[in-house]
């Protein structure tokens, strides 16, 4: 079982589709059936003799009776147990992982050590400011750094993640017109956008138009022109945009907001593109957010926790939210009076531990190691766009920034679809690019190699992509049974959207 | 560059591939006055022991992180975290992966997360509880938004004046932009420190939407919930309750078996560490029948096509990437790795240990407030108490001052968020600390007098 998930890609390649795939041992068990009643994996020191309970003390009817269950082991099992389910998992660390969108680079593991360092994980979040200057002065320092590399002139780190950051920056939008007595009610968003953007916008209030991208994958200022209006409060745009194609319009299009009043929103979770080559400040953006757990390499998680700093321009600095720092004689601290601020998204200041992370990484990476990195991230997309052009073509002829969208004609030639080609891709140890996104390329297979990935492994995987265009061809049932190597084989979604089991309950 | 594998021969072979000279030609088409302006103007990279160098006397400097007798807690509580919660969330395997949309490739992943769901419910004492949210503030602004798309005709959102200041801050921003909510705050009870809940006669009617209480409150008081939710429910809204000190739902009735609809809370105090206030992790927890309109991902158990159980993300048609501007939510990362080091924490400490470890909370709690009463320092309000409780000082600051000088942390004063309490410092006590660190503390406070 623990060498399932990665098997090499030769033995993988040689499985013939025919033969019954050998058995995997059965999965591994839930916690809760692993449970003894009475077994423990925690001791408390003892009790001192004659102490009241707790729930005496408190009073037996506020107290429950049991946590009917709830799982019982010893530490062994428990350890065991997870670390069975970690061998289960695909990860950066452990293969290619070229998931477009999602920057799946190296996650340098010195900063979780210094994340762990007491100072900073032992730090309460209402330590008095004079006993956390060193925390406060890192988080001031990331905000000039974060400032810097976008080209604006202040930063926030207080929101969660990216979508949180989206969310921060459009109520800012929505109070600076409103405190300039204009109510406007819709943002335009190109239709290549990520799911989050429209997501955001209604929950900032506002109403979505949708801008067409040209046959070319990229925004015409000409289409912002024809959609603005005094009541588009702000268009969002992401740049590269998921096509992953620099918008050439960009500062056009920035005017073009710009003169109704309107402002430009950038999303900025592509930015591994643009470290050293170009700032959203440069281009016109009002306000951009960052993910840390992309473009700053703080590791993903399995789906978080990552970090949304959001950074503005001079004229939407009052309403950044609560808390913001402050500098003064006596050193940082946390400023309460703001009356603008739209408030506060969360609880404390921000998510300390992956700044520190980041921050760790753009002192090792430097203003020209950043700049490298982008560089490196760009050839990386064309590399494996150029190789791969004879059979996946590139969804647009625009060059390509860090990642390059590409479609196929299998669906056509074979009925394989871009879902079998991704399942197959996982015999051969590679994680799949991001499938169906964005929605404007039927089939999208969306690859963002990162910089941290040697030219040996791009070929590796051009060499496997290769290997399933002819299988899909010569043997497509090979391709449609896949994955047949992994801990599991297809697993049914469609039936478990069907029918929700969405915990674990004892048997009756 | 130690992060970047490329050689000089590995750029100019890919380069020559493309048909490109060199690295610039690739972003030639970025229009030239962006490129001239871009160059970023901070310090050369530095080798990995700078960096160390560099981190260590920032953290160096944070004198409050150790070496002080702590009783501060407020929202983010001070537990011993067992090392076998460290060593599974430092696996790569689970700490490097995304999202898992390919199921096959994260069985770990969702497995875990199927586990935490099933945990949740289980403390909570509701049918279905989410992957996770970002933290306790954020879950219940998103509980209120749940709660708006369940009734969207009613405008009232009543708030208890004791719900932690932050997550009504939260729940006010997240409903800033959206029209027709009326929010209200319910004061509490300024002897008992528990929500009036006669106050709640007054907003009972066919526009209240929903009431959203701390439990424990901000005041370190047990709530009622029991009888806010047969009140909320009586005019037919939806209880919302809060719980910061998750630990708490260890022994306290659970919320489910109180009538809560929506149950949020903050998840830190199951094994992760302080960290100036983040990463934490929110939880959320709800009935079945109103699973559609919950936020967040849900791990599902389906089949292979071999028969063999196997879970994946589900019910993804409430979410962004396929619903967009009419998803329940726009959340997408959520807080995974924090939610696996809670499984983790929870497996640890069991049936029987979570439940002994919030006894012993309650206990220590108790005496050391007694300890300080025979001291002469008394709480500030009657209501039953977790592990954390308001003391009446005559100047809060004056305490905390004394009690920094002999190198103890006394607590957080609360008129910097209730003006009315200007005379309130909040003491938290948690099984870190220990018997003889409570006369220090009276000792301390009674100097300040
Ligand atoms: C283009 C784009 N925008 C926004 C987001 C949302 O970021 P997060 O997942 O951190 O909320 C993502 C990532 O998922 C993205 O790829």
């Amino acid at each position: 079982m623990a060498s399932a998930g990665r098997s090499s890609p030769a033995a993988a390649v040689e499985t013939p589709s025919t033969t019954k795939r050998i058995e995997p041992v059965a999965g591994v068990p839930l916690i809760f059936e692993l449970s003894s009643e009475g077994r423990r994996a925690t001791d408390l020191s003892p009790r001192a003799a004659g102490e009241r309970r707790g729930a005496e003390i408190i009073g037996a009817e506020l107290c429950r009776e049991d946590l009917p269950g709830f799982p019982e082991l010893s530490e062994p099992q428990v350890i065991r147990h997870f670390m069975r389910l970690s061998q289960l998992n695909f990860a950066q660390a452990l293969q290619f992982y070229p998931l477009g969108s999602c920057t799946m680079k190296y996650n340098p593991v010195v900063n979780d050590e210094l994340a762990a360092l007491p100072g900073l994980a032992g730090l309460h979040p209402a330590t008095p400011a004079h006993l956390a200057q060193g925390a406060l002065e890192l988080l001031a320092r990331m905000e000039a750094a974060l400032a810097e590399i976008t080209g604006m002139d202040a930063v926030t780190l207080h929101p969660a993640a990216g979508a949180q950051g989206e969310l921060t920056g459009l109520l800012m939008v929505r109070a600076y017109h409103r405190k300039r007595g204009e109510v406007r009610h819709k943002v335009i968003i190109p239709d290549t956008s990520h799911g989050t953007n429209p997501a955001s916008c209604t929950l900032a209030g506002f109403e979505v138009i949708v801008a067409k991208s040209n046959r070319r994958g990229y925004l015409e200022a000409a289409e912002v022109r024809r959609l603005v209006s005094d009541d588009v409060a702000a268009m969002m745009v992401t740049n590269p945009n998921t096509l992953g194609i620099f918008e050439p319009e960009i500062q056009e299009i920035a005017a073009a907001l710009h003169d109704r009043g309107a402002m430009l929103y950038m999303d900025g979770a592509n930015m591994n593109a643009l470290l050293g080559v170009a700032k959203p400040g440069h281009m016109g953006a009002d306000v951009v957010q960052l993910n840390l757990h992309k473009t700053f390499s703080t590791p993903h998680g399995g789906g978080g926790p990552g970090a949304g700093p959001v950074a503005v321009k001079k004229h939407l600095e009052p309403f950044l939210p609560m808390p913001r720092l402050k500098h003064s004689g006596a050193g940082y601290a946390f400023d309460a009076e703001r009356p603008d601020s739209i408030g506060r998204m969360r609880s404390f200041h921000n998510n300390f531990g992956m700044i520190v992370r980041a921050y760790a990484y753009i002192l090792a990476l430097g203003g020209d190691g950043l700049g490298m990195a982008s560089r490196l991230a760009i050839l990386g997309a064309n590399y494996v766009r150029k190789r791969l052009q004879p059979h996946f073509p590139s969804a647009t002829g625009e060059p390509s920034m860090h990642e390059c969208v590409l479609s196929h004609d299998l669906e056509k030639r074979a009925n394989v679809s871009t879902l079998e080609i991704a399942k197959r891709l996982l015999d051969f140890g590679i994680h799949p690019p991001t499938i169906y996104f964005p929605l404007v390329v039927p089939g999208a297979l969306m690859i963002e190699p990162t910089e941290t990935e040697s030219k040996e492994i791009l070929d590796s995987f051009v060499d496997a992509m290769e290997r399933i265009y002819d299988e899909a061809l010569n043997d497509a049932e090979r391709v449609k049974n896949a994955p047949q190597t992994l801990p599991v084989s297809r697993v049914d979604e469609a039936g478990a959207a069907r029918r929700p089991i969405l915990r674990w309950e004892k048997k009756a | 560059m130690r992060f970047m594998p490329h050689t000089e021969s590995d750029i100019a072979a890919m380069l020559e591939t493309i048909g490109a000279k060199h690295l610039d030609d690739l972003i030639a088409h970025v229009p030239a006055n962006l490129r001239a302006r871009a160059t970023i103007n901070l310090e050369r990279g530095c080798s990995e022991a700078d960096v160390v160098r560099e981190i260590s006397a920032l953290a160096a400097r944070n004198t409050g992180a150790s070496g002080f007798v702590s009783f501060l807690g407020a929202g983010y509580y001070r537990h011993y975290v067992p090392a076998a919660v460290r060593a599974v969330v430092a696996r790569a395997e689970f700490a490097t992966g995304y999202t898992p949309y390919q199921a096959e490739a994260s069985q770990g992943t969702t497995q875990a997360i199927f586990e935490f769901q099933t945990l949740i419910t289980q403390l909570t004492a509701m049918e279905v509880a989410n992957a996770s949210m970002y933290d306790g503030a954020s879950a219940a602004a998103e509980a209120v938004l749940m709660a708006r798309r369940l009734m969207p005709k009613r405008p009232v959102v009543a708030l208890s004046r004791a719900l932690w200041p932050e997550y009504r801050a939260t729940i006010r921003t997240y409903l800033s932009a959206l029209d027709g909510i009326e929010i209200v705050e319910v004061p509490f009870d300024d002897a008992t420190g528990a929500t009036d809940v006669s106050a709640l006669d007054r907003i009972a009617n066919d526009r209240l939407l929903c009431t959203v209480t701390g439990y424990p409150n901000a005041l370190g008081v047990i709530e009622p919930i029991g009888s806010i939710t047969e009140k909320t429910h009586r005019a037919g809204g939806l209880a919302i309750s809060a719980t910061a000190e998750g630990i708490a739902l260890g022994l306290l009735r659970a919320p489910g078996e109180l009538g809560v609809d929506i149950a949020v809370g903050e998840g830190q105090s199951f094994g992760l560490p302080l960290q100036f206030g983040g990463p934490g992790v929110g939880f959320m927890a709800a009935r079945l029948t109103h699973l559609r309109q919950m936020p967040g991902r849900l791990v599902g158990q389906t089949r292979d096509r071999d028969g063999r159980r196997a879970f994946c993300l589900t019910l993804s048609t409430r979410e962004q990437h396929i619903r967009r501007e009419r998803a329940t939510s726009n959340i997408c990362t959520n807080h995974s790795l924090c939610a696996l080091a809670a499984t983790v924490y929870l497996s640890l400490m069991g049936r029987v240990g979570l439940r002994e470890l919030a006894e012993r909370n309650v206990e220590l709690a108790h005496q050391a407030a007694a300890v300080l009463e025979v001291a002469g320092i008394r709480r500030r309000f009657s209501g039953p108490f977790f592990n954390e409780f308001a003391l009446k000082l005559a100047n809060p600051s004056a305490a905390l001052e004394a009690a920094e000088r002999r190198q103890i942390l006394a607590g957080v004063a609360l008129g910097a968020d209730y003006s009315e309490l200007s005379d309130a410092l909040l003491v938290s006590v948690t099984e870190m600390n220990h018997g003889d660190e409570f006369s220090r503390l009276a000792a301390a406070i009674a100097e300040a007098r």
